[in-house]
């Protein structure tokens, strides 16, 4: 039982190159080979800068000031565009994964309390902590949501089912970035949700955006607000491939139900759901714009907005942190979805 | 030398100087100019004075708040994308470091007719861009509530918030103090501005080691999160735009805001009672200081060097007509402090002109303070909302800076 991928059962091994090739083809251009460059990237860093010390003049005044001498810079660069190599010197320096920091940590630190608190001050276990967490929360409740509406739209009379689900995907609908503004001033000290809170609580310095807590629950919320439709429609779509003779046999047999739900639709629909759990495991790993749409950077930072911000927040670009975050994304990602990608191959495996 | 400069600078903004207008040649026959610049009303009018110089040239103009995001990417390309671009005393810095533009000094010799000295930056004896405009952040005030309270005019930030404390008391306003405290470049703004009230330097001298774990630094942060505890508890969403919204909403009768932003607060939108209260004053002091606890910035125009020579050509004298420009800075005289000839400063400048006259440092022009600022504007937010020490909080933007320097080589 369940529902088996065409390409699996249906297609030669042959054929499937074939018609895979077009897509793998792009997949190494526009993928493969730009997550290569930005592992070599990662390995290097910017060469030591040659500075001179030099008289500056502007309105203000004049000073003596250091710049960074161009004709010998420019000669080490030519040399070595690059940069220096470097290792894997930016993958554990502070702001990465810091060994050297954590060691000290642990040999200063009294109790375990301390060294888990110096260690989460650390801007990519800081970043780390919250995207996980946001996968932890968001991943679940997205499936159980999007199932529910699923199943709840899948009994309603068609009549109105259109309209029904159109609405329901408007979220997905909605550009992040503008769902999440949308939030945003809801949420604001004088907005409707804002103010109408501290009314309810009593508490006229209550912030949802201030408090780290509380935009950690903002931003979740966001996240399986905008999330949930994608489920929705996967498994909306699924629903209608359910054979009806075992439900109609189940409700002779006076299954309730939940009984009908639990014991013939989730069997038919489970690789779908590890399908759905795939790929939002993925997208929620990636979480960025809710970020940048409420901005919440004071308080919550994910590995995604680490990058944006060595790349662009700093009026130097830092190539080397970029990349390397860019690539422990990437493993963070492999090893999330590894249990998953694991029981489908065996699945496969015993398929055949 | 800083003395008489100083001098020059308050002469040139105090007094209106008589003359006939010289306007550069605006012959352009050929060439493309396309320029890259903040979004704020003094530029827009600059830009605008350009183009109506720019001849038989294309002209293009990309205005964005998001100008520090493009530059470095823009002007590395070969060509580059923009031909000048409007920067200013930090954003000159990566444009330095990354030798990606030219030096003026000829073009300065040829068409730079009515442009003063003063108006030069020069690097190493080279002119490398030409400022036209002066900014810098300080106080606004609302008159009538401070009348209402009976209270003075504040000159320190230590006025400002036993103010902001009095005004909250009496029940008028909860959140009666305002300033960009987003976390990232404007919160790390305003630790800048701060610290060197303070008094205090960055860097150990003549090196890229930080120095900011001190005392000083400390008091900064202490002085900092009293602020912020008389803002809008939201203050670490808020830049400029945002607290400028606050203030015209009534919310706020206490400011640190930007002299270039001060034309929008002024202007006929909006509540005219509020804007009627409206009043500017100079940068505060802290903790007994004698300089202000603010940063002097000029915003001026620098050409790419991937561009062609007919381009950077055609490009200067267009920008160097509006540099230059007595009528501009005539009709404009409320937009921004200008450092052209012929500026007679309005009302709108008061902020400004106190800032010189006090003797207010400019944003110092380090290669790397760029990642200073960087590591500051993430690091000191745990610290605001008391989740750890003033000192941890100073370990730890020393910390990132220097991973940081020491991926870009500077340590």
């Amino acid at each position: 039982m369940g529902i088996k991928s065409p390409l699996i059962t249906l297609m030669p091994n042959k054929t499937f190159f074939w018609f895979f090739l077009p897509t793998g083809l792009a997949m190494i251009l526009f993928i493969g080979l730009p997550i290569i460059s930005t592992g070599i990237q990662s390995f290097y860093a910017q060469h030591d800068q040659v500075v001179k010390e030099v008289k500056k003049c502007d309105p203000f005044g004049c000073t003596v000031s250091i710049v960074v001498d161009q004709e010998k810079t420019s000669k080490i660069r030519e040399e070595k565009p690059l940069g220096k190599f470097n290792g894997f010197g930016t993958y554990v320096d502070r702001n990465h994964l810091a060994i050297e920091e954590i060691g000290k940590f642990w040999n200063e630190t009294n109790s375990f309390g301390e060294f888990v608190d110096q260690v989460t001050n650390l801007p990519f276990y800081k970043a780390l902590i919250f995207t996980l967490t946001y996968c932890l929360f968001v991943t679940p409740n997205v499936l159980l949501l999007g199932f529910i509406i699923a199943l709840s739209l899948n009994a309603v009379t068609r009549r109105i089912r259109g309209p029904l689900i159109f609405g329901t995907i408007l979220p997905m609908i909605v550009t992040p970035l503008v769902g999440s503004l949308v939030l945003f001033w809801m949420i604001d000290a004088e907005g409707i949700i804002g103010a109408n809170l501290q009314m309810l609580m009593d508490d006229p310095y209550l912030s949802l955006k201030s408090s780290k807590t509380l935009t950690w629950i903002t931003i979740i919320i966001y996240g399986i607000w905008h999330h949930s439709p994608f489920a929705f429609v996967v498994f909306y779509a699924a629903l209608q491939t359910v054979p009806q003779e075992p439900v109609e046999a189940a409700i002779i047999d006076g299954a309730s139900r939940w009984q009908r739900v639990r014991h013939i639709v989730l069997p038919h629909i489970y690789p779908v759901v590890t399908f759905v759990a795939l790929i939002s495991l993925m997208d929620n790993f990636r979480v960025f714009e809710p970020i940048i749409g409420f901005s919440a950077e004071g308080s919550a930072q994910s590995l995604s907005w680490l990058i944006y911000d060595n790349l662009v927040n700093e009026e130097v670009i830092l190539f080397g942190s970029a990349a390397a975050t860019s690539m422990m994304t990437i493993v963070g990602i492999a090893i999330l979805l590894a249990p998953v990608l694991i029981r489908t191959w065996k699945e496969f495996r015993t398929a055949r | 030398m800083r003395e008489t400069n100083m001098k020059k600078i308050l002469i040139s903004l105090l007094f209106l100087l008589f003359g006939t207008s010289v306007y550069a040649d605006c012959n352009i026959k050929s060439g493309s100019i396309n320029i890259l610049a903040n979004d704020f009303p003094a530029l827009r009018t600059f830009v605008e004075t350009a183009k109506g110089c720019k001849g038989n040239a294309d002209f293009k103009v990309t205005h964005s708040s998001e100008h520090n995001k493009i530059a470095v990417p823009a002007l590395t390309a070969n060509p580059s994308e923009f031909s000048a671009r409007i920067a200013a005393n930090s954003s000159i810095v990566p444009l330095m470091n990354q030798d990606l533009i030219r030096p003026l000094d000829d073009l300065v010799k040829k068409y730079g007719k009515g442009i003063q000295d003063s108006q030069l930056i020069t690097i190493d004896g080279k002119i490398m861009a030409v400022a036209f405009m002066a900014n810098t952040q300080h106080l606004y005030y609302r008159e009538d509530v401070l009348k209402e309270l009976g209270i003075a005019i504040p000159k320190t930030y230590e006025e400002v918030v036993a103010a902001s404390e009095k005004i909250r008391a009496s029940g008028k306003m909860q959140y009666p103090y305002a300033a960009a405290y987003k976390a990232g470049w404007n919160l790390a703004e305003e630790f800048v501005n701060m610290y060197i009230g303070h008094g205090g330097e960055f860097f150990k001298a003549g090196t890229a080691q930080p120095s900011i774990n001190n005392a000083k630094g400390v008091a900064t942060l202490n002085m900092l999160k009293k602020l912020a505890g008389l803002s809008n508890p939201d203050y670490l969403t808020h830049d400029s735009e945002a607290i400028k919204v606050e203030w015209e909403s009534g919310n706020v009768a206490l400011m640190t805001l930007w002299a270039s932003r001060s034309g929008t607060l002024l202007d006929d939108d909006g509540d005219a009672k509020i804007t009627a209260a409206t009043k500017l004053t100079g940068p505060a002091t802290v903790a007994g200081g004698n300089i202000p606890a603010a940063t002097l910035w000029w915003d001026g125009f620098t050409l790419a060097k991937n561009r062609s020579d007919a381009d950077a050509e055609a490009t200067f004298r267009a920008l160097a007509h509006a540099a230059a420009n007595k009528k501009m800075v005539a009709d404009a005289a409320d937009q921004a402090v200008w450092l052209i000839e012929g500026f007679k400063p309005g009302p709108k400048s008061i902020g400004v002109i106190e800032a010189v006259k006090m003797k207010a440092k400019p944003y110092p022009m380090l290669p790397q303070m760029g990642l200073m600022h960087g590591a500051l504007g993430s690091e000191i937010v745990e610290f605001l909302q008391g989740k750890e020490s003033a000192e941890q909080a100073l370990k730890d933007v020393e910390a990132a800076y220097m991973s940081k320097a020491k991926e870009q080589g500077f340590l």
